[in-house]
Formats: structure tokens, C-alpha cells, sequence
């Protein structure tokens, strides 16, 4: 059934039909819709599922953790401020080899208070163990909610899904919501192997000597690196199951014959997709990949699509401060181990943080910006910056 | 007593705690907990943060409890056990106890906006709070449990700990807490009493346990029954309870003519106290207890 949904709504119900149990959570700007909708289901009996009314992010991280640690599905949703209160939780979660699933709409830091899109918030969460996907229209974050779930649940760590402020949480698209006995078929009942249990009585995350240590984190990384071919086997499942796929880990738009590589996440990759688009009827051999993966990081998908080609150029709504832009930044890493004659040079541009537009205009002028360069003169090039 | 007959004890034998643990010698907090899940019993489930008992449970792969127990974050006792029970209630387990165990730094400083928000919440959670009246983990720094006068190592006794000791039970009272205890080891039937009480509870229950630590109170390990009990005699720690957030009964009434010097003088803590201290404290101490008469007296009339 096709839905009107605006991309909070997409989220929740994606939940719904997840069959989650237990959901905590706290409001805030722009992820409420969510938590609202799913109070709202939950009340009315269409969401068999405990909502626990928490008082900050940060609980609302650890209910699920040790909800999740008792054996039951949970979600929550948050944003920014409300993510960055958790990180403790979230190396807990995956520390814990929790497969907690939760959406973050990407929201900037303060100060200055601002509501509006950027990745600086979910990027700062790169090291804690979570598998991040960044999504470009509600169709699909509410199929990466589902996805999310058998994937987590496969390799034992916490999904993030992420999705643009306003640009995708408050804008309504068609989504279509498939039946739920065909949800129930591809994602089985969460059949956690080590829980809480009066009968089996065990102790989790107690003191662990240095001995041990090291060892569990390695597991990690090998799930991590497990993840690549689950994520990739899921979508395919997902797409024989209800007809849509993303390509696994990265999408690739025009690139096979393209010169130019422009590489966008989120809802940026939209707008660029019709850019690229507009400058082929042009003439110009441009194509883009789609970065839908970041944790794990599509190392070989990036090397294949990116090596041979003359130029490279991504945007990043994001910036770690004293280097650069974070997605150009691995992305230059990646490539760095390819042979040199086959290696591009990759610009770096920074545009739209704090929710500023990242139009067409600006993408024109992004790539043509590359055309023009041999090579990028600064590590960033910052796009539309007022002096 | 006929020769020959056992010596029978009145505590359950039952036994969810093993030998072997690893807490201090005098240490108060196995000795609560053993009391504890003798009426809990094994359909427990504990969750605790960072405090001593994270080291007294036993490194991985060891456990001294026979109930599952989660670590949890410092500051996040009360929500993570609200998640347990929240699984417990949705896979229809209403016969398991949750219990959030905390020392007083996870309970009174960083984990009380958690409680607070469970505690509101009513969450069927039962939160035992083993307080040794600073962080004695990391080596005895301050507390908002730390008495006023206490030596810590971030109160030194040049500079001792100048504020009272926060009243945690007021304000879980203020919540409207169904149940709300204190306790002592020295006192393991009251103790014992109120657990199963509390067990039979349903909605957030609080149980405040006094827990000295010999080497942080720098005091001998063989006392810790004695500072216990002498914290009630003196009316330092008086045992009550309070139903629903307005029936308050003390239990175990204070020794007349125990004077508060008695506790204080065991415990080298105190060494720097002149005796006008004493007589402020004593003074404290006896305001405190008959404001804690009068709301009992008050009440009975309710």
C-alpha cells in the first residue's frame, strides 16, 4: 500500500512493522514525529510494544541497551544533541554486540543553536561500532529500517540509520508500505543467543582484564567486516522480496564510462543525481556514486569505482575540524594503496553545513570547479562561503 | 539452650551469593547483598553501574552471584533496569524482580537524574542504593553522601566535607515512591523485612542501604557491625520507612543516651573533629530525628 509520508513517518513505520517491543525514547527537533507516531501506535494497540516515556537520550540508550540485553527488538530516534549525550551508550551498544536499530535525523551541532541538516553529529560516531546508512528518500529509510534489522541482528552490532533534517524528515513523499506478512517473512523473530535469563543465570559486561580485552574487539572488527557481504546479500533479499534496492553498500550513477566522479551522501545525492544527469545532455562524462554505507566503509565498491578515472570530487556536509571533510578524507585513504597511475586526484569540497542549500547551482559549480582544476590547490574547498 | 540442639538461625540459608568474592575485608556490601537475595531470592535480575560491587562481582569469566546480573554505565542504574523490566513485561515474566544496585555516587550525584525519571515514571523497579558515603572505587573522594565533617581525599582534613549529607529519601518521597526504606547490615531482620516487603511492591521502590567501608572510613574491618549498629543507636542513620509517599514508620527506634561521639570516634575519618564539632553534629543529628518524629506522628493522622 502506498503511503503519504513525511520521512519521520517513514522511520516509525518502519519500526511498526519491525514488530519492535520495546521503544525509548526522548523528543527532539526534528526526530519528534517519530516518537510521536510510534507513541501513537503503541497506544492504540497497532505496535505491541513497551514505550518507555525516558527522561534524556541518554536513558533512553541505555533502556534499550539493557532491554535488548533481556532478549526483546528495540528502536529508538534521535538527533545532534540527543545522539552526541549518547555516544557513552552507543560503544556500550556495540561494545555489547547489541543489534539495537535507531534513526538519527542529521541535525547541526551547537553553538549557535541551529535545527538544521548536517552529518557532524552521526560522523562523530564513527568509532563507537556502529554500522551507519545514509538515506535519500523516505521510500528508503523506511526499507533500511527493515534492512537494518536482519542486518544487526545477523552480524550482532547497532544500525544507525540517518536521514537529512527537514530536508527528508518533514517532507512528505510516497512511500509504499509493504503487507506485514511479507515483513514477517524476510525478518524472523529476534532469537538473541545470550540474554538475561533467571534460568541461565550470567553475567554481562563485568570486568574485563587485558587479558581478554583485545580479543573482543578484534570479533568486532571481523563483524564489521562480516557486515559488508551481509549488507549486500540483504539488499538483494530485500529487492526479491519487495521489489527495491540500493545497491548494498554504495550506488553507482553513470560512472562507467564517466571521467568525472562526483561522490554525495544523503539527500545531496538526489540533487546530484539530476546534475549528472543534466551535464551527460551536455556532453560532460560525469557520473556519481552514492554513498549509502559509511560504517562499514565500502572500501573495495570505492576503489573499483573510483580507480582510472581522471577526477574525483565529494561533497561533504561535514567537517572534522583540522583536517577535512570526513567522507573525502577516507576516501583519499582508500585510494591511496592503488597503483599510482590509476590513482585520481580527489577534491575536496565543503557545502551546506548548518542546513545551508545544496542546490543544483551549487553542484554546477562544484563540478565545474573540478573540470577546470588539474589538480585540487587545498585540501578543502569550501563552497559558498560569505567573507 | 539444651546442649546438643543446633543453633537454629532465623535467616534463610538459601544462599544466591558465592564464596570467594572479591569486596574488602569488613566490606558491608556483599554482607547486603547476601541478605538481600536471600529474600529476592532467583528470580532477580540486578543491574549495576560502576561502583564497588562492578569489582566485588568478579572479573570476567567469574561471577560471585547466582542471579544474572548486566553492567550497566555509571550514571544509568534506574533506566537500564526500567529496559530489563520492560522486556520482562512485554515477553509476560511478572514474577522477576529487577533491581538496580548502586553505590551512593551512582545513585545520590550521577545517576540521579536517571532514577529521578524512572521513579516518576513508577517503573516496577526495585533500586537498593549500598552507600558508603563517597566514591570508595576510585579511592575515597567526596560525595553528596559524604557526611558533614568527613574527612575524604578531596575534603582533607584541613578542609573536611562542609555540607550535610543529602537526603535521598526526601526526595524519592517527593516522588510519591511507593516504598521507600533505610537499612543496615546490623540490622539484617529489619533489613530483610523491607526487601520482602518492597518485593511484594508493585512500582518503584527505593531501599537505602548504610554500607561502611572500613578502609575508606579508616577504621578497623572488624567494626563495620558496630559503626552499623551505632549509626542507628545514635539516630546518625535512622531506620525507617515511608508508604506511599506519606506513611512514615521508624522501625528500629534510636538508643536514648547514645551520644553521636560513640559512632564517630571508631572512625578515623573524624579524627580532625574538636569537640564543638561533635556538639554540632549531635545537634544536627538530633534536629534531623525530630523532624523524622513528627512526620511520623503526622503521618498517623493522615
Amino acid at each position: 500500500m502506498k503511503k503519504i509520508l513525511m520521512g519521520n513517518h517513514a522511520v516509525s513505520y518502519g519500526a511498526l512493522l519491525s514488530r519492535v517491543e520495546v521503544i525509548a525514547a526522548y523528543p527532539i527537533t526534528p526526530q519528534t514525529q517519530v516518537v510521536e507516531e510510534l507513541s501513537k501506535m503503541c497506544a492504540q494497540g497497532k505496535l505491541k510494544a513497551r514505550y518507555i516515556n525516558v527522561e534524556s537520550e541518554h536513558s533512553a540508550m541505555a533502556a534499550c541497551i539493557a532491554a535488548e540485553q533481556a532478549g526483546a527488538r528495540t528502536f529508538t530516534a534521535t538527533s545532534s544533541h540527543g545522539l552526541t549525550l549518547m555516544h557513552e551508550l552507543l560503544h556500550w551498544a556495540a561494545g555489547a554486540r547489541l543489534p539495537i536499530v535507531m534513526a538519527n535525523i542529521n541535525r547541526s551541532m551547537a553553538p549557535g543553536w541551529s535545527i538544521w541538516t548536517d552529518q557532524n553529529d552521526s560522523l562523530s560516531q564513527r568509532d563507537t561500532g556502529w554500522l551507519q546508512i545514509y538515506c535519500e528518500s523516505n521510500q528508503e529509510v523506511f526499507d533500511s529500517i527493515i534492512q537494518a534489522y536482519k542486518i544487526a541482528e545477523r552480524v550482532l552490532l547497532p544500525v544507525m540509520v540517518v536521514l537529512d533534517a527537514f530536508v527528508l524528515s518533514h517532507t512528505y513523499e510516497p512511500v509504499d508500505i509493504p503487507e506485514q506478512e511479507l515483513v514477517d517473512q524476510f525478518l524472523s523473530k529476534l532469537d538473541y543467543p545470550y540474554k538475561l535469563d533467571v534460568k541461565n543465570p550470567c553475567s554481562f559486561g563485568s570486568l574485563l582484564p587485558p587479558e581478554y580485552y583485545l580479543e573482543l574487539r578484534y570479533k568486532m572488527q571481523k563483524a564489521m567486516e562480516e557486515a559488508h557481504d551481509v549488507i549486500i546479500k540483504v539488499d538483494k533479499e530485500y529487492q526479491q522480496m519487495f521489489g527495491r534496492s540500493y545497491g548494498g553498500l554504495v550506488e553507482e550513477y553513470r560512472t562507467e564510462d564517466a571521467e568525472l566522479v562526483l561522490v554525495a551522501s544523503s539527500t545531496v545525492a538526489s540533487t546530484a543525481r539530476m546534475v549528472v544527469e543534466q551535464l551527460r545532455d551536455e556532453g560532460v562524462k560525469v557520473g556519481m556514486i552514492k554513498m549509502r554505507f559509511f560504517r562499514p566503509f565500502p572500501t573495495q565498491e570505492v576503489v573499483n569505482a573510483l580507480k582510472g578515472k581522471k577526477k574525483v570530487a565529494v561533497i561533504d556536509r561535514n567537517i572534522s575540524y583540522g583536517q577535512g571533510g570526513i567522507f573525502c578524507e577516507e576516501i583519499r585513504s582508500v585510494l591511496y594503496n592503488i597503483d599510482q597511475h590509476e590513482r585520481p586526484p580527489v577534491f575536496g569540497y565543503i557545502a551546506g553545513l548548518g542546513g545551508r542549500d545544496i542546490t543544483p547551482t551549487t553542484i554546477r559549480e562544484i563540478l565545474s570547479h573540478t573540470l577546470k582544476e588539474d589538480k585540487p590547490k587545498e585540501n578543502i574547498i569550501w563552497i559558498g562561503v560569505k567573507h | 539452650m539444651d546442649r546438643g540442639q543446633a543453633l537454629k538461625t532465623t535467616i534463610p540459608e538459601e544462599d544466591y551469593m558465592t564464596s570467594g568474592h572479591i569486596a574488602c575485608s569488613g566490606c558491608a556490601a556483599p554482607i547486603a547483598m547476601r541478605y538481600c537475595l536471600k529474600v529476592l531470592g532467583e528470580k532477580t535480575i540486578m543491574v549495576v553501574p560502576a561502583c564497588c560491587w562492578t569489582i566485588i562481582a568478579g572479573p570476567f569469566p567469574y561471577s560471585s552471584l547466582k542471579v544474572p546480573l548486566l553492567h550497566t554505565a555509571f550514571e544509568t542504574t534506574a533506566a537500564a533496569a526500567s529496559g530489563v523490566r520492560a522486556t520482562l513485561d512485554i515477553k509476560g515474566d511478572t514474577e522477576t524482580t529487577v533491581v538496580g544496585w548502586a553505590g551512593d555516587g551512582g545513585t545520590f550525584d550521577i545517576g540521579i537524574q536517571a532514577l529521578s525519571g524512572a521513579v516518576e515514571r513508577n517503573e516496577n523497579i526495585l533500586y537498593i542504593c549500598y552507600d558508603n558515603e563517597a566514591y570508595m572505587n576510585t579511592g575515597i573522594q567526596r560525595s553528596s553522601a559524604t557526611p558533614w565533617g568527613a574527612w575524604t581525599t578531596t575534603t582533607p582534613a584541613e578542609r573536611p566535607e562542609d555540607k550535610p549529607k543529602k537526603d535521598i529519601i526526601e526526595i524519592l518521597v517527593a516522588h510519591q515512591i511507593p516504598y521507600a526504606a533505610t537499612a543496615t547490615v546490623a540490622y539484617p531482620h529489619d533489613l530483610m523485612a523491607k526487601v520482602n516487603k518492597a518485593k511484594g511492591i508493585k512500582g518503584s521502590r527505593f531501599i537505602h542501604i548504610l554500607s561502611p567501608c572500613p578502609p575508606g572510613w579508616r577504621m578497623p574491618d572488624e567494626l563495620t557491625i558496630k559503626a552499623s549498629r551505632l549509626a542507628v543507636q545514635t539516630g546518625i542513620f535512622p531506620l525507617y520507612e515511608v508508604e506511599s509517599g506519606r506513611k512514615y514508620t521508624i522501625t528500629v527506634p534510636r538508643k536514648e543516651g547514645v551520644p553521636v561521639g560513640e559512632y564517630l570516634k571508631l572512625q578515623r575519618r573524624f579524627a580532625h573533629l574538636k569537640p564543638e564539632d561533635y556538639d554540632t553534629i549531635q545537634n544536627n543529628v538530633d534536629r534531623a530525628y525530630d523532624r523524622l518524629l513528627r512526620k511520623v506522628k503526622q503521618s498517623e493522622t493522615l
